[in-house]
């Protein structure tokens, strides 16, 4: 995962609430067994209707994604958080995210930025109303600014999660550093636990 | 220490490997289950990193989203989901992972096969590459579903990192009423909470309603959960758990089995344990109900009518009713019981055991499928199907004109050849209702099995009292 700090520019407004994983990314999309070429699967079902937000050619080029609550619910697929980020986005604003999604955003790199309902609303219409409006989401400072509108707010990240992005850190190898402990844990297990063997 | 603590605490304590300073914790996991889908990406970061599988004896995979439900001795036609599920077994091969492929009667949907083969035990911790872990949870197990990022890890270390989690209870007394399922608890959950009324948190069932459920009922209610938006659903294990458990392969027997009982007996939640939110219901609530929209939180009881999306008090809620009702094609003060049906799919995760399949079958015998409608029932499992075929369900099924079929995930998500055409209307007894899940512009009504059954013999909405 590269380090995040800063992830500024325009955005694309995806006025709509509940947006799951299934909308995200179709499940036929899902077949595929490399990581790679996803963006074309994302929202593909909309992105065939002429006038969805993102064929629009004034937010051509944005990396910010602003949507309605309920954001990336439903099925665990990562592939959502690869298609959103493969076709260029790095922040997702929303009033909720899926648990599912938020987490898997984190083991990636992209920045799920959870603020009030009424602010989102405020940053939809500006960028509705002016494309080019810039928003700046910064995770050095855990906040997002909006300057053509005066918001400057805070978005909660954990202080391993903001670490993790800071540094790009791999989180299997940080783990793989406690591989004594593991033994340790695996020694006390009761003799009854299963095993898939046999 | 407070010492009161609940069932999920519990089973999260016994599993700490390393407590952080920030509340977050290493997990250890007992059982990792692994199916196609999810799962290639993280076998290939394994191996871009030099690294291997560290418990492949807590591994099991098996083969469901990908593949057909007729045919399974022939290979997949097509390309991509042959593509994925050879990807599988030659993964499985290299990191020494049992793997149950098509037509092994161990077969079947990852979270079927995972309680039936007695993998699936109180007190345990279980993940999977699937948000349906969840259903799990109905054994007093620790079970949520991870992203593929996770899984590589879970490959890798057997471990999780996990930040500190919220608890909550819902908690259902009172009796159910006549011809309510076990599909109708949850989805009256649903009704109750909408689809994010769960926050993340992990949340116990509990109340005289639960406690009476079959293993197979408790299943369904937590296979549920995550529509919630619950991360997991957990049940405490009693007598009901412990009488499904014993003697299955992976169960411990003898002393052991002594042993494993007294520990998951204590699992209970103590008796002056707290939960951070708490919902309470009446089992009165849970009368038969039918999803009119396109999430599960857009549900409604059977003998009402399609909601006016003014009725929503917030402006997100009318705005999404409105939406879904156009999608689905469907008026606003419509009876539910006047929507018809192209197609009834009995199966998935949420209801492809061997009780709801003799629970639809009981409705289905004597009658015959509405001339037009379309029919799959698709059982959980290779042991579901030889079950329900030794029980001669499979041939109650056919004389009533159902299509009875060889076990996978099959129309419950579009992955497989089994899919709804556009503007095709489904009775599904599956758990989501997203837009195009079950098929691109197809349409679909979440039901229980023995609703799916009455509705596919009548052509529209319908329950077993409405064939009589
Ligand atoms: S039956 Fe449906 S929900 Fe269950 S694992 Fe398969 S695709 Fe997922």
């Amino acid at each position: 995962m590269k380090p995040v700090r800063i992830v500024q520019g325009r955005a694309v407004p995806l006025d709509r609430s509940d947006v799951d994983t299934d909308q995200i990314i179709p499940s036929d999309w899902l077949k595929q067994v490399e990581r790679t070429g996803f963006e074309k699967g994302l929202f593909s079902e909309w992105r065939d209707e002429a006038d969805f937000v993102m064929n629009k050619e004034e937010h051509a080029g944005a990396n910010i994604l602003v949507a309605g609550p309920n954001f990336g619910t439903g099925s665990s697929r990562e592939h959502a958080v690869w298609a959103i980020m493969q076709y260029g986005f790095e922040a997702v604003i929303s009033p909720r995210f899926g648990p599912i999604f938020a987490n898997n955003s984190t083991k990636n790199g992209l920045v799920c930025v959870q603020i009030d309902g009424e602010v989102v609303q405020a940053i939809m219409s500006a960028v509705e109303t002016d494309p080019a409006t810039e928003i700046v989401v910064d995770v050095e400072r855990r906040r997002i600014e909006v300057p053509s509108i005066d918001v400057d707010e805070p978005f909660p990240m954990s202080d391993s999660v903001q670490h993790r992005f800071l540094e790009g850190l791999d989180d299997i190898g940080l783990t793989m550093q406690k591989a004594d402990d593991i033994s340790f844990f695996e020694a006390g297990r009761p003799a009854y636990m299963p095993s898939a063997g046999s | 220490m407070s010492t009161s603590r609940t069932l999920s605490q519990k089973v999260w304590d016994n599993h700490v490997v390393k407590a952080e300073a920030d509340g977050s914790v290493l997990l250890y996991i007992d059982l990792h289950l692994v199916h196609e889908v999810t799962s290639p990406q993280a076998f290939e970061g394994l191996r871009m990193s030099g690294r291997t599988v560290r418990r492949p004896d807590l591994t099991v995979a098996t083969e469901d989203h990908n593949v057909p439900t007729e045919n399974q001795h022939l290979p997949i036609p097509d390309e991509i989901g042959r593509k994925q599920v050879e990807t599988l077994r030659a993964n499985t091969s290299e990191f020494g992972i049992t793997n149950y492929p098509m037509g092994h009667k161990n077969q079947g949907i990852v979270h079927v096969i995972g309680p039936e083969l007695g993998l699936t035990l109180p007190g345990m911790t279980v993940v999977c590459g699937d948000s349906h872990t969840s259903t799990h949870g109905a054994f007093g197990a620790l079970a949520f579903g991870i992203g593929t990022s996770e899984v590589e890890h879970v490959l890798a270390t057997q471990t999780l990192p996990q930040p500190p989690q919220e608890t909550m209870a819902i908690t259902i007394d009172g009796e159910l009423p006549e011809g309510a399922t076990a599909k109708d608890v949850v989805l009256a959950v649903l009704a109750r909470t909408g689809t994010s009324g769960g926050i993340g948190a992990i949340a116990e069932y509990r109340g005289s309603v639960i406690e009476g459920l079959s293993m197979e009922g408790r299943m369904t209610v937590c296979n549920m959960s995550i529509e919630w938006g619950a991360k997991a659903g957990l049940i405490a294990p009693d007598d009901t758990t412990f009488a499904y458990l014993e003697g299955r392969p992976h169960a411990p027997a003898g002393a052991a089995w002594d042993e494993a009982v007294d520990a998951w007996r204590a699992l209970a939640t103590d008796a002056d344990a707290g939960f951070d939110r708490e919902i309470v219901m009446d089992g009165s609530e849970c009368v038969p109900h039918i999803t009119w929209g396109t999430n599960p939180g857009q549900v409604a009881p059977i003998a009402s009518n399609v909601p006016d999306p003014d009725s929503f008090e917030s402006p997100e809620e009318r705005d999404a009713a409105a939406r879904a009702l156009e999608y689905m094609g469907l008026t606003a003060g419509q009876a539910m019981r006047d929507i018809n049906i192209d197609t009834v799919f009995i199966g998935s995760c949420t209801n492809s055991r061997i009780e709801d399949l003799r629970a639809a079958a009981q409705v289905a015998e004597g009658h015959s499928v509405a001339p037009g409608v379309r029919t799959l029932v698709v059982p959980g499992s290779g042991l579901v199907a030889e079950q329900a075929e030794a029980e001669g369900l499979d041939k109650i099924f056919r004389d009533a004109g159902f299509d009875w079929r060889e076990p996978g995930c099959s129309m419950c998500l579009a992955m497989n050849p089994d899919k709804l055409a556009p503007g095709e209307r489904s009775a599904s007894t599956s758990n989501r209702n997203f837009e195009g899940r079950q098929g691109r512009g197809g349409r679909t009504h979440l039901v229980s099995p023995q609703v799916a059954a009455a509705t596919a013999i009548v052509g529209h909405v319908a329950t077993p009292e409405d064939l009589s």
